[in-house]
């Protein structure tokens, strides 16, 4: 009851987000909270593969910054004019929403599979550090793209466009951001509660009892690997239209750290936890941020603390309050 | 490319491959025996090589610098161990992963705080300032030297503990089954009380041998984990075997990539393509090293456990 | 610290304000104030400040209250601190970003929105040709200029051989770019070193082999402090000449670095011995106010402040009146710790670029002026610039 309360609660705060800054006159409110729920969306997606399938990925930056990278090269050709590539067949750049951002998804999707085929192949801590790997080897690639920019970045001419949208508008930007992010949410759901989804939290649980009853739990990861990688790469895509702006810091490690502390904070393997986690961590970055220059020596140790003892994460204490009734 | 220049580079590559190393054996041990994935390692080589330079600075002398550094940063890892990572023994790797990411982000702040934001100087003893003509016609550093013998030596006392001794029986037995040596009545608390001081002195050392060649600046430890991670997933985890072999690999590789790659390109490709991709090239060596190895033996190449 | 200078701002606007005054004008500064690097940001700030505190809370003689926030070196954060000044803050003079990438992200940004952009440091070529702008004023340099005077040095003095090496980045890219411009001699080698890389014995190796007659090395912050030193080590130092541009030889890495880096001659439009009041004034005050002598960033931090100032003085305050605001500001009608200064086309300095040695001062490393590599320099990219 109490969570179906918060959830209700939550949503109509996020519809009326933009009306009430404006009434408090606080407009810029909207763009901290559309960051938000591009960092919730980015934790989402990590959470299919962390939070039900068991798979610890520390690169996952290398999805989302790939996605953002994809929108500004489409974008970047557009705005001048020239074709990406002519052989095999040739290819335009585009600004439009409609296809940039499928796109990104697409790309990262490819992205993913190649890199999953590899990485699942190992399992523990060796999966950890060959997902950290292959973000490194990533983000070394974008430093040296110099003709989109390098270490320098690649600036977006403007937002895509998404006709009859327009997101040069905050407001609107921000209700599309929530209208995908809610989407997205459901589709999850879904996919948990599918028998897709239940094999691979069986995996999560005991990969071996799976392969003993006969499923080919490395396709069920594979698959579950890509799924995430174009969640990601979608999450990357809004924040390219967000910041206007690409830059390789987005696939770099500590990236991938920041979205694994929003997962963790919400709560591992529960469907809100990271939109949850998403709110806490950024809020507690501005909030701090404002108060001391060194506000990571308080980040530190309340990370600390949190795994320690509020493991489950906010939205996972929640659940397990409701449940004592 | 004269012979000399290539032996020159393999030296080069051996040298970081041994400091490599230092870092590396305390990590896979920590991580072999204790099985805690310790993120903060970098940060514990950092503070060994702020201490020393601290105390370097103010004491003129480099040794008293090292002997200082060793047991200050072994209390503050010991303080860390029973604050913090105790806890974490029997938690799973995910929340060793972002406790410890905590813990950098603490460690980074608090050298900045005690400090500040500025890099700090740091020498080596005067009696090693020079360099020795170990190949003809090529100077060597002779600091580099004296890192290639400590580590070494390091690597030599760390086979004798581990083969020779009941303690390293004991090691070897916890990194294939800890359980089993926990069954046996062994104190196991005591055993990684004792394997984690010696890992976080391994780091403290790598930190104050890298001090007068590398810049000691905060964020220091990040550079140089990511590569120890390397090493010890190329390597296998908990072998310290692994570790050295590992080591050795990843700084051939990473350093003669970076000699000759540049001139191997220029034979395909014009000189200014072939300097950016190799530079790049050169910088994904090690990850796609590590790729390589994982899909042959996806436990590295000397795993401890059975 | 901010709270500081928040406190400072307003106590001075409460004391030096003149009856009738208005709220004092906010100056916005995202910079980089913690992490890697920020040894440069707070030295930016604290010229800054300082310009601020001399005048008892104003800059020419109006009011001012200094906004400073940290941008951690991260793109989008810079631009969402921008996004809120611009909103909330209702702030219509910005400055502050070291790095050049999050220029690019944040200046074109805020200028649209017709905000003033001063920048104390960073200065893309992407920003000084065809990205110009009207908003937009570079108090520093364009980052090719310290590296083409090394390239012009370098030729005058007849080195015919030169290494050269930067790290596999676009500002590393234009570094050598730019003293490839101006030098006319062979290359006996040009390598790209990873970023953020520490260990440079291989490269070392091969610059030996290949027997240069100088090297020229752009490699900013820690990484120059791990070159120099293992530079010394392996018995180079005083055999091949080194060279490079200011930023790997100011105050905080010579720090680092200690004797390892003597006779290091390098590039800057700036140095403590610059012989003119304003500059005296400044080193005096810096040094008894911070207890440090001050670095390059820090004389530009200044510069911009008493820039600002003038051009606040010229119009009384009202930073409305945009196009005299703007034109005060392209006058650059103020005494500049450089000495003389002036704005080209394209809103980038035309000044004098100097050659300075690295010596020691008492215990103190730091730098000495040797030469003038260039007069009234101004920039490759100035005619790219349709303004």
């Amino acid at each position: 009851m109490v969570r179906r309360g918060i959830l209700v609660g939550g949503l109509v705060l996020a519809l009326t987000l933009p009306l009430l800054a404006a009434a408090f006159g606080l407009d810029y409110v909207v763009g901290i909270a559309t960051r938000i729920l591009i960092f919730a969306l980015a934790g989402v997606s990590l959470n299919l593969i962390l939070g039900y399938g068991g798979m610890v990925s520390f690169g996952h930056a290398a999805f989302f910054g790939t996605g953002a990278y994809v929108v500004a090269i489409l974008s970047d050709h557009a705005a001048a004019g020239i074709p990406l590539f002519t052989w095999p067949l040739t290819v335009y750049g585009s600004d439009m929403a409609i296809i940039a951002w499928p796109a990104a998804m697409a790309v990262c999707a490819v992205l993913a599979l190649i890199i999953g085929a590899i990485c699942l192949r190992t399992g523990g801590l060796y999966f950890i550090m060959i997902t950290l790997a292959f973000a490194q080897m990533l983000y070394f690639f974008f430093v040296a793209l110099e003709p989109y920019g390098g270490d320098d970045g690649l600036s977006l001419v403007g937002p895509s466009r998404a006709w009859p949208l327009d997101l040069a508008d905050d407001r609107q930007f921000y209700y599309l951001i929530l209208s995908l992010l809610l989407f997205i949410l459901y589709l999850m759901r879904r996919l948990i509660a599918s028998r897709f989804g239940l094999v691979l939290r069986g995996i999560r649980e005991n990969e071996r009892r799976m392969q003993a009853m006969g499923y080919a739990t490395y396709r069920y990861k594979l698959a579950a690997f890509v799924i995430s990688g174009a969640v990601a790469g979608l999450a990357g895509a809004l924040i390219a239209n967000h910041t206007e702006f690409v830059s390789p810091s987005f696939l770099d490690w500590r990236r991938s750290g920041e979205i694994l502390v929003v997962v963790i904070m919400g709560g591992v393997g529960t469907l809100y936890g990271p939109v949850a986690g998403a709110i806490a961590y950024l809020m507690l970055e501005e909030v701090l941020s404002r108060w001391t220059e060194h506000w990571m020596i308080v980040l530190g140790p309340l990370l600390v603390l949190i795994v320690l003892y509020a493991k489950q994460g906010l939205w996972g204490t929640l659940e397990k309050m409701s449940t004592k009734r | 490319m004269s012979p000399l220049l290539i032996l020159e580079q393999v030296l080069n590559g051996l040298q970081l491959g041994v400091m490599l190393f230092l870092m590396a054996a305390g990590l896979t041990l920590v991580l072999g025996i204790m099985n805690l994935v310790n993120l903060s390692h970098g940060s514990l080589y950092m503070v060994g090589a702020f201490i020393a330079a601290t105390v370097t600075r103010a004491t003129g002398s480099f040794v008293l610098g090292l002997l200082v550094a060793l047991p200050a940063t072994a209390l503050v890892g010991i303080v860390v161990e029973r604050v913090a990572l105790r806890r974490l023994y029997a938690r799973d790797h995910l929340d060793q992963v972002l406790a410890t990411f905590g813990l950098i982000l603490f460690f980074n702040e608090a050298v900045t705080m005690i400090w500040g934001p500025r890099p700090l100087y740091m020498d080596g003893p005067s009696w090693l300032s020079g360099a020795v003509e170990i190949i003809p016609g090529v100077p060597y550093p002779a600091f580099r030297l004296a890192i290639i013998a400590v580590g070494l030596t390091v690597a030599m006392l760390l086979y004798l503990l581990v083969t020779r001794t009941r303690l390293g029986m004991l090691i070897r037995a916890g990194a294939s089954n800890r359980e089993m040596v926990a069954a046996l009545g062994v104190d196991i608390n005591r055993l990684y009380t004792l394997v984690f001081g010696l890992g976080v002195m391994l780091a403290a050392l790598g930190g104050v041998m890298a001090g007068p060649i590398y810049a000691v600046e905060v964020g220091m430890g990040e550079v140089i984990l990511i590569q120890t991670f390397v090493v010890v997933v190329i390597g296998g985890i908990g072998s310290v075997r692994g570790a050295l072999v590992g080591a050795i690999l990843v700084g051939l590789v990473d350093t003669l990539g970076r000699a000759f790659l540049p001139g191997l390109l220029t034979l395909f490709l014009g000189p200014a393509t072939a300097a950016s991709l190799s530079a790049s090239l050169a910088s994904m060596a090690i990850y796609i090293l590590m790729a390589a190895i994982l899909v042959w033996r996806p436990r590295g190449l000397f795993p401890a456990h059975g | 610290m901010k709270s500081r200078l928040i406190a400072l701002g307003m106590a001075g606007a409460l004391l030096a304000t003149p009856a009738g005054a208005a709220e004092p004008v906010k100056i916005g500064m995202i910079t980089t104030l913690s992490g890697g690097g920020s040894a440069l940001g707070i030295d930016i700030r604290d010229g800054f400040a300082l310009a601020i505190s001399q005048e008892g809370g104003s800059l020419g003689g109006v009011p001012v209250e200094l906004v400073a926030e940290d941008d951690g070196r991260k793109p989008e954060k810079a631009t969402e601190i921008a996004n809120r000044m611009i909103k909330r803050d209702k702030i219509g003079i910005m400055t502050g970003i070291v790095w050049s990438n999050l220029a690019i992200a944040v200046v074109p940004k805020v200028t649209a929105k017709g905000v003033f952009y001063i920048s104390p440091n960073a200065g893309p070529s992407k920003l000084a040709g065809a990205g110009c702008g009207t908003n937009y004023f570079n108090v520093a340099w364009q980052n090719d200029n310290l590296h083409e005077a090394m390239g012009q040095y370098v030729t005058e003095k007849g080195y015919k051989n030169v290494y050269i090496m930067a790290p596999n980045y676009p500002a590393g890219k234009d570094a050598l770019k730019g003293f490839k411009r101006f030098y006319k001699g062979d290359l006996a080698g040009e390598t790209y070193t990873k970023l953020g890389q520490t260990d440079y014995a291989a490269e070392i190796a091969a610059l030996r082999a290949a027997k240069p007659d100088a090297v020229f090395f752009f490699l900013p912050g820690g990484m120059g402090i791990s070159f120099l030193k293992q530079y010394a080590q392996a018995g180079l130092t005083g055999k091949i000449p080194v060279f490079g541009p200011a930023f790997s030889f100011d105050q905080t890495i010579l720090a680092a670095v200690g004797d390892a880096a003597l006779g290091v001659i390098n590039s800057s439009q700036w140095n403590k011995d610059i012989d003119n009041p304003a500059n005296a004034a400044f080193v005096a005050d810096f040094q008894k106010a911070y207890g440090r002598l001050p670095s390059l960033y820090a004389s530009q931090g200044y510069d911009a402040a008493r820039l600002i100032g003038s051009a606040l003085k010229a119009v009384g305050g009202d930073i409305s009146n945009a196009d005299g605001f703007r034109a005060a500001l392209k006058k650059a009608d103020f005494a500049s710790v450089r000495g003389k200064f002036s704005f080209g086309p394209n809103n980038h300095p035309i000044q004098d670029i100097y050659v300075r040695q690295v010596v020691k001062e008492g215990d103190t490393l730091t730098n000495k002026i040797i030469a003038t590599a260039f007069t009234d320099r101004a920039d490759a990219y100035a005619a790219e610039c349709k303004m």
